[in-house]
């Protein structure tokens, strides 16, 4: 099958939501394009454990190298950066948001819009679970000689956060990451100013939370893995605790309640899914490089992803957590402390199990990573573990984030066929049953 | 005129297309295998004619077995016209390969020695339909039933000796052949069971008229049971694809199923006590796990890399100069173990021809061969839930005796004592699996819902 960014024929649909998110990050890279000239300073860090609301009640500007590197993927720059990172010496096996990453800074850090990317004044490491992230940001360190900060969060061991842990992270807040945000900004750090934005960030998270939730519906008004990783953009970005985010998520929470009243399926580039056949809960993030050829495996056969966990990997607002104003750095130590690349493998067997039962999935579907050191090892022992407990089958395929060369959409499609045709099968026997 | 319902299975695999014709009764009334080469609706079509050849001698050993004149013959004239009408095809196909060869000959860098190559094609020609007559009586073991190794085979004993002899070059022989042998394959022969059937029967009528059990009321019964097989309805009422092809079948969507599928429902039929599958084709290794009804309930495939398929043995056979079959065979001469890689199909032929220069038996390095495939094999099977009792092996490389053997040992190494089915028509498996849910009815492919 040709790897087709966009299915032929129709113009790709897009809804009131996507226009204000692609506005949003346009806007955003442009501010770091002019950063420089209007004398703003901007702070590197990273998705999981991001603390946006912290850096931005400075006035400094975000900049999360995953999403520069997965932008790059979805806009077919990603193997030429690849390539250059390679020449460079990195190896094969190395994951490939680093080396699009590294190779985007040798050819000029321009954005995945085109735009000029500020070199960074601060690399702020929030520490999550990721151990790549400490040798890219000590890759960058190297190329940009720009200062770092490490915070470093303790993984939950037992699956629960403890008050000691939180006072840990509290602490290195306030005696590494406050004052280093304070020497590059110039600026003392505002307590009030930043519970004023964690609380418009809790009301973001709600409304995100609504519609992530609203797949518990049978049709399912989302697909909340591939129409996901768009509703979770500001959130998980450069955007929480700012007015622009709560307008995003009460627009997108609008059109979902739209949908839902109309009993419609989920929004796809080819337009509604209207036969919701099979209901996955996906574990692992989708390949970029191929992401509408991949989505679209899914909606041909009638599979909705109900549930995933890559749309956790910036905060599990749905089990419960929201930014505090009330306790400002105690609740951005909960917030690091609970993100999903933070749960051991208990943890997250515990919380895919659940979502397989409260979203009413026919099946388990794993995308493993093909460079990711970090959460691709025991995923199968997850997917085991889940058969096991919930009675679903399980499937597992193996792509990449930004690597084109690993994606081999003839034997991707043949595994995805295969595993929905098997559940179509189990279906059938036991409705017969 | 009598009418039969029949349901089809077609695998479209990346080196066979195989098909498989059920009756009602869902007993097995034909199989069809041909080289998927380059043109998969070719071979399907040939696929399926083939099949469709066989069901109707099915059909006629029916006829024959009802008739108590002919009962008593049937071992005797039943092969005869199957081999007769085997050799029909075949003379058909030679017919074509003699045009193709004319028309490889006549290509302009031939220019000075085209009649000269046009006489000696047409002497090979005729000493190949003299010679391969006798490949088709009872008894004569056939090494392939692909034309294109029966003939390619004859083709260069011949070429061999007639280049020696008339200054033409051997080399140029070959050429004209490889030339010539793919038109011959991508297209499907135009004369029917019928018109074969008839000669057929005539050259059998002609080679049993000195049997002493010949009498010329056989000859009229059979002759009236030929032409009721022959003019017998075959109602085909519905056709399920599979395979890697699958895609290329001009089939609606629901008459399409994958190949996991398939073999699981496949080796179930054919072993009812199927609890896990291995099959291993020309570019996937499948672990199927399937219930007590052949449901499929996990599976694990090959990834991102074909090393230890199929095409792996197809790479090294062709590396040692050997026929894919001729492996098998060499490797359980192997008197020590050699380790050798399967990570990747090409380093494994470096490896081999270092361990050769090395001195090592080739025998040796070829059961080092197949016990790789056979790892990487056992490390799907432990992805998909292990190997339970019992385990049934299949697919294209289940018919090599050294990969079984190693299958055997590992298994028994890592999981104990198994049952392990193995059928001669393993290769069939996918096929069989698509006619049964060609009989099921594909029909019901929307209705899923969960319950």
């Amino acid at each position: 099958m040709a790897d087709t960014k966009r299915p032929s024929g129709a113009a790709v649909q897009k809804d009131l939501s996507m226009d204000l998110q692609k506005k949003m990050i346009a806007d955003h890279y442009l501010a770091l394009q002019n950063s420089k000239a209007e004398g703003r300073k901007s702070v590197y860090t990273f998705v999981p454990g991001n603390l946006t609301e912290l850096i931005r009640s400075f006035d400094l500007l975000p900049v999360l190298p995953e999403i520069n590197a997965l932008q790059s993927g979805m806009r077919g720059l990603s193997a030429g950066y690849i390539a250059e990172a390679e020449k460079a010496g990195h190896s094969e096996d190395v994951c490939t948001y680093v080396k699009c990453d590294l190779g985007m800074l040798k050819k000029g850090n321009i954005s995945p819009t085109g735009t000029q990317l500020p070199d960074p004044d601060l690399l702020l490491l929030s520490y999550t679970g990721c151990f790549t992230f400490m040798k890219w940001f000590e890759l960058l360190r190297e190329e940009y000689g720009a200062p770092t900060s490490m915070l470093h969060v303790p993984y939950q061991s037992n699956g629960t956060i403890q008050e000691h842990q939180i006072e840990y992270v509290v602490d290195q807040l306030k005696t590494e990451v406050i004052p280093k945000l304070e020497k590059i900004s110039g600026k003392k750090f505002d307590e009030g100013r930043l519970a004023e934005m964690l609380e418009l960030s809790a009301r973001a998270e709600d409304d995100l939370v609504w519609v992530l939730e609203s797949a518990k519906n049978v049709p399912s008004p989302i697909d909340a893995y591939f129409g996901g990783v768009y509703y979770i953009g500001p959130m998980f970005t450069a955007f929480r605790g700012t007015p622009e985010a709560v307008d995003y998520y009460a627009a997108l929470r609008r059109e979902i309640e739209e949908r839902l009243r109309r009993k419609q399926g989920p929004v796809t580039p080819e337009g509604e899914a209207k036969n919701e056949r099979f209901r996955l809960v996906v574990e692992g993030p989708p390949n970029w490089t191929s992401f509408r050829a991949f989505w679209k495996m899914f909606y041909d056969e009638g599979a909705v992803v109900v549930a995933s966990s890559y749309t956790k990997v910036g905060g599990l607002y749905d089990r419960g957590f929201r930014h505090d104003p009330s306790r400002p750095l105690q609740s951005l130590a909960e917030y690091c402390l609970g993100c999903y690349t933070n749960l051991g493998l208990p943890s997250r067997v515990d919380l895919l199990a659940s979502y397989v039962r409260e979203y009413n999935a026919h099946g388990f579907l794993i995308n493993s990573v093909k460079s990711c050191n970090s959460f691709s090892a025991g995923q199968l022992l997850i997917l085991r573990q889940i058969e096991e407990r919930t009675g679903v089958p399980g499937g597992f395929i193996e792509s990449d984030l930004v690597d084109p060369r690993y994606f081999s959409s003839a034997n991707i499609k043949n595994r995805i066929e295969s595993y929905l045709q098997m559940l179509e099968q189990k279906g059938r026997t036991e409705a017969r049953a | 005129m009598k009418s039969w319902k029949i349901y089809v299975g077609i695998d479209l695999g990346s080196t066979t297309t195989k098909a498989v014709i059920l009756d009602q009764n869902q007993r097995v009334l034909g199989k069809g295998i041909t080289n998927s080469r380059s043109n998969y609706d070719v071979a399907a079509a040939i696929a399926r004619s083939e099949a469709i050849v066989q069901a109707r001698f099915s059909l006629l050993r029916s006829f024959v077995r009802d008739h108590e004149t002919l009962v008593q013959v049937t071992d005797k004239v039943l092969p005869v016209l199957e081999l007769s009408f085997r050799f029909q095809q075949y003379l058909e196909q030679l017919g074509r390969l003699q045009t193709e060869l004319h028309r490889a000959a006549s290509s302009s860098r031939y220019e000075n020695r085209q009649s000269e190559l046009e006489r000696l094609v047409d002497l090979i020609v005729d000493e190949m339909a003299v010679r391969m007559k006798e490949a088709f009586v009872p008894g004569h073991e056939r090494k392939s039933d692909f034309f294109r190794d029966l003939a390619g085979a004859e083709y260069m004993k011949l070429a061999e000796d007639h280049a020696s002899k008339n200054g033409i070059g051997f080399e140029e022989l070959c050429g004209l052949y490889d030339a010539a042998i793919l038109p011959v394959e991508n297209t499907a022969g135009k004369t029917g069971f019928i018109e074969n059937i008839q000669s057929a029967l005539a050259s059998t009528v002609s080679r049993l008229a000195e049997d002493p059990s010949w009498t010329p009321r056989i000859e009229t019964e059979l002759r009236a049971c030929v032409s009721e097989g022959a003019q017998a309805q075959l109602e085909e009422i519905a056709t399920v694809g599979t395979g890697y092809g699958r895609a290329r079948l001009p089939f609606p969507r629901e008459q399409i199923r994958s190949e996991i599928l398939c073999h699981g429902l496949g080796a179930h039929e054919m072993f009812p006590g199927t609890a896990t599958v291995l099959d291993i084709g020309g570019q996937d290794t499948k672990a199927i796990q399937v219930d007590e009804n052949g449901i499929v309930t996990s599976f694990q495939m090959n990834d991102r890399c074909a090393a230890g398929c199929g095409r792996y043995l197809g790479y090294i056979a062709d590396e040692m100069n050997l026929g894919l079959h001729e492996l098998g065979p060499l490797a359980q001469q192997a008197r020590k173990k050699v380790k050798i890689s399967s990570t990747c199909t090409v380093f494994a032929g470096a490896e081999l021809r270092d361990r050769l220069s090395m001195g090592q038996r080739r025998e040796d390095i070829l059961a080092g061969l197949h016990r790789a495939i056979i790892l990487r094999a056992m490390s799907l099977l432990a992805r998909s839930g292990g190997v339970d009792d019992e385990f049934t092996f299949t697919g294209g490389v289940a018919r090599n005796p050294a990969a079984v053997a190693a299958v055997e040992r590992l298994i028994a190494e890592n999981y104990g004592e198994r049952t392990i089915n193995i059928s001669p028509d393993s290769i069939y498996t996918g096929a069989l699996g698509a006619a049964l849910f060609a009989k099921k009815g594909g029909r019901d492919a929307h209705e899923f819902k969960r319950n």
